[in-house]
């Protein structure tokens, strides 16, 4: 299952400047695993020490909320899109 | 213009006690109440720590003043006038500020936002007749900013685009409101201006009018701890753009605050001061306790900060349910 990861642009500094990654993973989780397992700066910025995704990063397949689904098991299939969305309104410029 | 005169009494006394019917919802912003904490930081005996209550504001925040503040601006440049509409990229407070504003006066508001922007915003700026123009979730802010700035190049004639990033009049509407209120709210005697980097616009304009008034004023600036963080409205100036606004030398002292520690604070101030901060206006409170613990024992201090919002638009956030 080929997904795309997109990188937010804070977090581009710690993923070798990459806007996007791609990843093959059947869940959430298992995608955002490989993808910290990839740029491994990038790990204490969307996970706890206890490995709990950070109150603050929503995480959307293709624009829906994974709260709203089955969280970090939420299935992901072959063309998926995942984004990392910090939980604010004004974003970042 | 009724904005400019508001922005004329704000450098004045206070009068809205007794408030004149009729008046304008325009007319309520700024004077907001400079509250005192009764419980947080008691155990710093010498040191009083005071926030200013900006949700009292009508838009619900403190981006009302500067959202004003260039408005008005606008206004007296003819740079905005009538059959124009104000856009910018914003589904945060200062989105729902010209959304207040816009219907307040009479003129359209456009404004770009991305999908993953919460439904909660997309009602308030709905609810105030705002036009939204929703663009890719996974593009966030800096797609709505791209848009914003080729539909204003495709029809230069029908925006007024403020930019409160590098817009003057948005530090200026601190410089001659909120600071002038704090002076007023201490009668000169605040010692420490504590206060969120975002546009810096807070930052700027009551640092540089408190050290007018008084160049022993401290003035500390605080950003989040790391570029990817949960505190709207702030910005890592290390690995932001820099706002056009923001002038580094004027802070005495910068501190970092953790998202974490800014949710946990939320609750704390929730129950210990009936106070609901947004996460922002907590981790403002954090960086008052930082510095209240570096006030030698024998020193009298008044720590100012400002609470920019109230908790009321963060009630559906995940660390309400978590440790």
């Amino acid at each position: 299952m080929s997904v795309k990861v997109i990188i937010p642009t804070p977090l581009r500094v710690y993923a070798g400047k990459a806007d996007s990654t791609e990843v093959s993973a059947k869940t959430v989780g298992e995608a955002l695993g490989q993808l910290t397992n990839k740029f491994g700066d990038l790990r204490k910025h969307l996970f706890t020490e206890d490995g709990k995704l950070r109150s603050f990063v929503n995480v959307y397949v293709n624009d829906e909320d994974i709260r709203y689904l089955s969280k970090e098991n939420t299935p992901t299939k072959d063309g998926d899109t995942i984004s990392i969305v910090p939980s604010i309104a004004g974003g970042f410029v | 213009m009724f904005a400019t005169k508001q922005m004329a009494s704000s450098t004045g006394t206070p009068h809205y006690s007794s408030a004149r019917a009729g008046e304008s919802i325009l007319a309520r912003i700024g004077n907001t109440p400079l509250l005192r904490l009764a419980s947080i930081g008691r155990e710093f005996e010498h040191v009083e720590i005071c926030g200013k209550a900006e949700w009292f504001n009508p838009g619900g925040s403190v981006k009302d003043r500067p959202a004003l503040g260039m408005v008005d601006a606008g206004l007296k440049s003819g740079a905005l006038i009538p059959g124009k509409t104000i856009i910018d990229a914003t589904s945060g407070n200062t989105g729902i500020a010209y959304a207040m504003i816009g219907a307040a006066l009479g003129y359209p508001v456009t404004l770009c936002l991305p999908n993953s922007a919460s439904e909660e915003r997309k009602r308030i700026l709905t609810a105030y007749g705002a036009t939204l123009e929703i663009t890719p979730g996974d593009e966030a802010t800096d797609g709505a900013i791209r848009r914003v700035r080729e539909m204003v190049a495709a029809d230069p004639a029908k925006y007024f685009y403020p930019d409160q990033y590098s817009n003057p009049a948005n530090w200026q509407s601190h410089y001659y409101g909120t600071a002038n209120e704090i002076w007023e709210q201490t009668a000169g005697r605040v010692t420490h201006f504590v206060t969120g980097l975002g546009t810096s616009g807070t930052f700027m304009g009551v640092t540089r009018r408190l050290k007018e008034l008084n160049p022993g004023i401290r003035c500390i600036s605080l950003q989040p701890d790391a570029p990817f963080h949960g505190l709207e409205g702030w910005k890592h100036m290390a690995t932001a753009l820099v706002p056009a606004i923001y002038d580094e030398t004027l802070a005495d002292e910068n501190i970092e605050v953790g998202t974490e520690a800014a949710y946990r604070m939320v609750k704390v101030a929730a129950r210990e001061e009936g106070l609901l901060l947004s996460p922002s206006a907590a981790a403002a409170l954090l960086g008052c306790l930082h510095v209240a613990k570096l006030i030698p024992a024998d020193e009298h201090a008044l720590i100012v900060t400002v609470f920019a919002d109230s908790a009321a638009k963060y009630l559906s956030e995940r660390f309400w349910d978590e440790e």
